[in-house]
């Protein structure tokens, strides 16, 4: 793989990769993004969270240009490289194509970086394997190795974790945490699950057409717009997938509620404890 | 050599399914196929067009496949229901072009060779329009091909790359014009669509990569044409359609053993 491993930046460096200044997309009567402004910096990993038809894929696709903003901007760093890994890829299968070669669309990989990158992502021995033929983790894992060959700084990800068991939830968000550390790419992620995301999270952006509220995973749970949304059904708790390294949590995810002793350090030693912590509205 | 009339017309069938290998790839994987109809039909509205200005057939029937690739693909981008509207335009464009054709004088005779090819009658002129004109595909296919893969797999991880899926989208419908405007004079506006389809299709059982499936599709290609005029010298039966029935049996072929070779 190419550049492993630089770790997290250094603190103080503060340079945003991708930032959205007060974007709506949609017109009319119902838009789906209202006003929302956000920036992600370097090396943090930041999920978003909100109920069906919150905006929160449409926000992933407004910044990455897939679809046409109504109003506001998006600012790239320059020459930024960005892995995105869709929600999901439906290969027809009227086209062959391995897995191999699909590593190689469009940048052509070596063959050393992608056995590199295929080892990494789990899928070691799939290279020769058609794409069709992959279970659904299999494809997340190939989508995620064709992210890393193109050395990004930021991984972008859609619901990566949606029709995986728990345990293959598990240890996919385990695998974006190592990554994160080994290569220092900031990530971007939707969760599927309104109140299940990575442990790891720097910050949790709670989106419904506009930012409810946003900080870190314990603050944002316990913050009275994200206990108005989606309060209801866990009791307001926000399940976190903690993975501690010296004993097994069935591979399940532990509802930890606001337990911020429990929460991986940091990368950079911030501890946002405003629930507002970032919060771009004016 | 190039006045045996049989050393003309291989060479025709060969150039041509150099072009539609790949670009036939294209219309399988992108599902196409109706779209192939549509501009092909619209060859026979060219040559009435050609026919009544007094332009060379190839011009009159590029304008039109044109022209009809790009309403096609307008329409495919506003969101209209493909199926139907393929349905209409390509039969439309079938029954307008013969229409248009009939008010030209003295070519009645001639309906038949337009319909269904007459790779035969392959003149030297031909047999260059033929081979520049796959070669342009071809070319524009190469030079676009990592593009064209990643939109046709995905138009989200393509704008995600910085590629624009509507450009490639341009680049297969003037692709698929220029197939047109070549075929025409070897199977004929009916059978254009069944040589890009049906030698991919064949591939498809035989092939692990894009690549493979896009050359084993030209190869299969130039063997329909070969084997279609042997049988057309043979049984004294009609080229373009002899071609057309080598290729089925082909594809036949292949999905027989090339599925039971997989397992």
């Amino acid at each position: 793989m190419p550049r492993l491993p630089k770790g997290p930046p250094s603190k103080g460096t503060c340079m945003s990769l991708i930032s959205a200044q007060h974007i709506s997309v949609g017109f009319g009567a119902a838009p789906v993004l209202t006003d929302v402004s956000l920036s992600i910096q370097q090396g943090e990993i930041v999920t978003l969270i909100g109920p069906n038809g919150s905006g929160k894929s449409t926000l992933l696709r407004a910044l990455l240009g897939i679809v046409p903003l109504a109003s506001g901007h998006v600012t790239r760093a320059e020459n930024l490289r960005l892995g995105y890994v869709p929600q999901k890829l439906s290969i027809d299968r009227a086209m062959p194509i391995t897995v191999r070669r699909f590593l190689s669309l469009p940048q052509r990989a070596t063959d050393k970086d992608a056995r590199a990158a295929l080892k990494r992502v789990g899928l070691a021995a799939m290279d020769a394997a058609q794409m069709a033929q992959l279970s659904g983790g299999q494809m997340q894992r190939a989508m995620l190795a064709r992210a890393l060959l193109t050395d990004p700084q930021i991984l972008v990800l859609d619901e990566p974790t949606q029709g995986l068991d728990q345990q293959g939830e598990a240890s996919f968000y385990r695998l974006i945490e190592e990554l994160r550390l080994e290569t220092g790419a900031a990530v971007l992620m939707v969760s599927h699950d309104l109140h299940v995301v990575m442990a790891a999270s720097d910050r949790v952006i709670c989106l419904n057409g506009h930012i409810c509220c946003q900080g870190a995973p314990h603050v944002v749970s316990s913050a009275p717009e994200y206990r108005a949304l989606f309060g209801l059904g866990t009791q307001g708790a926000l399940a976190l997938y903690q993975h501690a390294h010296d004993h097994v949590h069935d591979g399940g995810p532990v509802p930890a509620g606001p337990a911020p002793d429990a929460r991986p350090k940091d990368a950079f030693g911030r501890s946002p404890t405003d629930p507002h912590y970032g919060h771009n509205h004016a | 050599m190039l006045d045996d009339f049989l050393v003309r017309a291989a060479l025709a069938g060969i150039g041509l399914s150099l072009a539609t290998g790949p670009l036939g790839s294209f219309v399988v994987w992108r599902r196409m196929a109706y779209f192939g109809d549509a501009t092909s039909h619209a060859a026979i509205l060219g040559v009435a067009l050609a026919l009544a200005l007094h332009l060379p057939i190839g011009v009159g029937t590029l304008i039109v496949a044109l022209a009809m690739a790009g309403t096609v693909s307008t329409l495919a981008a506003k969101g209209w229901a493909m199926d139907t509207t393929l349905g209409v335009l390509a039969h439309s464009a079938l029954a307008f072009g013969l229409v248009a054709i009939s008010y030209v004088p003295n070519v009645r005779a001639d309906l038949s060779s337009y319909l269904f090819g007459d790779i035969l009658a392959v003149s030297r002129a031909d047999l260059a329009f033929i081979w520049c004109g796959a070669a342009l595909v071809l070319a524009l296919l190469i030079w676009r091909w990592q593009r064209l893969l990643t939109a046709t797999l995905s138009e989200d991880l393509a704008h995600a790359s910085g590629i624009n899926p509507s450009i490639e989208r341009l680049a297969l419908t003037i692709a698929l014009a220029l197939v047109v405007a070549v075929a025409l004079k070897i199977v004929g506006a009916l059978l254009i669509a069944a040589m890009l389809i049906i030698p991919a299709a064949a591939a498809r059982a035989l092939s692990r990569t894009p690549e493979s499936m896009a050359t084993i599709a030209a190869f299969i290609g130039a063997q329909a044409c070969l084997g279609g005029l042997a049988l057309s010298l043979w049984q004294d039966t009609p080229a373009g359609p002899s071609i057309i029935t080598v290729a089925a049996i082909i594809f036949a072929a292949s999905a027989v053993f090339g599925r039971a070779a997989q397992r």
